[in-house]
């Protein structure tokens, strides 16, 4: 908690006055399971990254490039959704 | 001595009349007894185009609220009114209104809260809401009624404050009597409260914001905390706001009224209409040599609690009057919230409580009386025999 602000430095009311500023909350920490790719099935149809309620499907030239994982919760919907069954969820190993 | 020009009104009246003057941008109600003839009268105001308020006659007092939440967000002054159930159904949103912290006014007209139902006057509905986080203010009389609707307008949106306020006062005994007031004119009242500005309006397209996000255990207590210190702010900057009402109208009010309390041996606490019995028998009992006074809270929140010490130092026998039983076993909310200044300040009246008045029991000189004569046998033995008291309840 050290780094976080005192009740006179944030806006009142519980307000959020800085746009998009979600990026900066840490999801990651919640996930039990973690989505893991195989990259020999996937082939980049990128229904994952339709899917993704919190944007965590990372994508480079039109490929699917991995996750983020200081974002995704673990949710699974991923894994469910790809036709082709390359993404597992693997227990988190704390 | 210049002529006064009386209007005839009552309470309800009072308030229609003065959010007609204030003309509030958005006004969410649901008509409830005894509040009705707010909501009737207000929108007659509206179809009549006397004002250019957006009216909202919503279909629960839970959407109400619901619809000023969202309006004073948006960037609008928005008011309502409520009595008893009523506000009991806008419950949830009456503690989120407080805690994002939106300046809404609400005039509330006092009903006890069922059951067994009933639809007359005393405080249950009110002081249940107490620890909501809303300003109360409670009104002695339809003109303070008036006078304090839109005194409230800039309490809730001054800048140190920016809490909601309820202005209250007694069902069917205010709300339903006619007075004659003395009304402001138009250009003074809209001089007095000013334009509504609020920061981050979620109106403003060009820079975003959040509303009622989820709060967890990294902020929740922090935005608690500016909540309590909102209230404590309060205590200084609501001087500021009645400084300037004086200066506009000619009216000077404080947290708290005395009533011959300079002298007094005895006395007793009590808010709303019941003062005005009280300072009846007050002047009776002056005329006996009995030193009697009155002290009268107008604020109750936040409490005003160096001012109730000052007023009561002098006296030695004290009866604070509680028009709803907070079930504790120890007595009414105001009795027990004074109880609670005075050790501190080292200051110790014999004190009793004395709940009365539920449901609209009538409360006449004689049982203000019998209170004053208990007083003066407390003074006497210096013993307080019964703490807690039920005034006109058949024993």
């Amino acid at each position: 908690m050290e780094n976080k602000k005192s009740w006179k430095e944030i806006p009142i009311g519980g307000k959020i006055i800085e746009a998009g500023n979600a990026a900066k909350y840490n999801t990651g920490s919640w996930r039990t399971f973690r989505p893991e790719k195989n990259d020999k099935k996937c082939i980049n149809c990128l229904f994952c990254w339709i899917y993704c309620p919190d944007s965590s499907i990372k994508v480079e030239d039109d490929k699917m490039a991995g996750f983020d994982y200081e974002h995704c919760k673990g949710c699974g919907i991923c894994a469910s959704i790809c036709p082709v069954k390359c993404i597992d969820m693997k227990k988190e190993i704390q | 001595m210049t002529k006064k020009n009386l209007i005839p009104f009552t309470g309800d009246q009072a308030v229609a009349y003065a959010m007609k003057q204030i003309d509030p941008d958005v006004v969410a109600a649901y008509p409830i007894t005894p509040q009705t003839e707010i909501v009737m009268n207000f929108s007659n105001y509206v179809a009549n185009g006397q004002v250019s308020t957006e009216m909202i006659p919503v279909e629960s007092e839970h959407s109400a609220m619901s619809a000023c939440v969202g309006a004073a967000a948006a960037g609008a002054r928005t008011m309502t009114a409520t009595s008893a159930n009523g506000l009991a159904l806008m419950w949830e949103i009456v503690y989120i209104a407080a805690s994002t912290r939106l300046p809404i006014v609400m005039p509330v007209v006092n009903r006890a809260l069922s059951g067994p139902i009933n639809i007359h006057c005393d405080h249950s509905d009110t002081m249940g809401c107490r620890d909501s986080g809303w300003i109360h203010i409670y009104c002695e009389n339809a003109q303070e009624v008036y006078e304090n609707t839109i005194l409230a307008i800039r309490i809730a949106e001054h800048k140190k404050i920016l809490l909601p306020v309820m202005v209250c006062q007694d069902g069917f005994i205010t709300s339903h009597a006619v007075e004659g007031l003395e009304l402001f004119d138009d250009k003074k009242v809209k001089d007095f409260i000013g334009e509504y500005k609020i920061e981050n309006p979620l109106l403003d397209v060009d820079h975003p914001v959040t509303y009622g996000p989820l709060d967890l255990q990294d902020y929740y207590f922090e935005h608690k905390r500016q909540q309590g210190e909102a209230m404590k702010a309060a205590l200084t900057a609501i001087p500021e706001v009645l400084k300037k009402f004086e200066k506009t109208f000619g009216r000077k009010y404080d947290f708290i009224e005395t009533y011959k309390l300079d002298d007094a041996e005895i006395a007793i606490v009590a808010m709303s209409s019941t003062a005005g019995t009280v300072k009846f028998v007050v002047d009776e009992l002056r005329q006996k040599g009995v030193k009697a006074g009155l002290l009268r809270p107008r604020i109750f929140r936040p409490f005003p609690k160096e001012k109730l010490i000052t007023a009561l130092k002098n006296v030695k026998a004290v009866a604070v009057l509680d028009r709803s039983e907070s079930f504790s076993a120890e007595g009414g909310p105001l009795y027990t919230d004074i109880k609670a200044a005075l050790y501190d300040s080292g200051i110790r009246p014999l004190i009793s409580n004395y709940i009365y008045g539920l449901g609209g029991r009538d409360i006449f000189p004689a049982d203000i009386n019998k209170v004053y004569v208990d007083l003066q046998d407390i003074l006497k033995t210096g013993k307080v025999k019964t703490p807690l008291n039920y005034l006109g309840s058949r024993e």
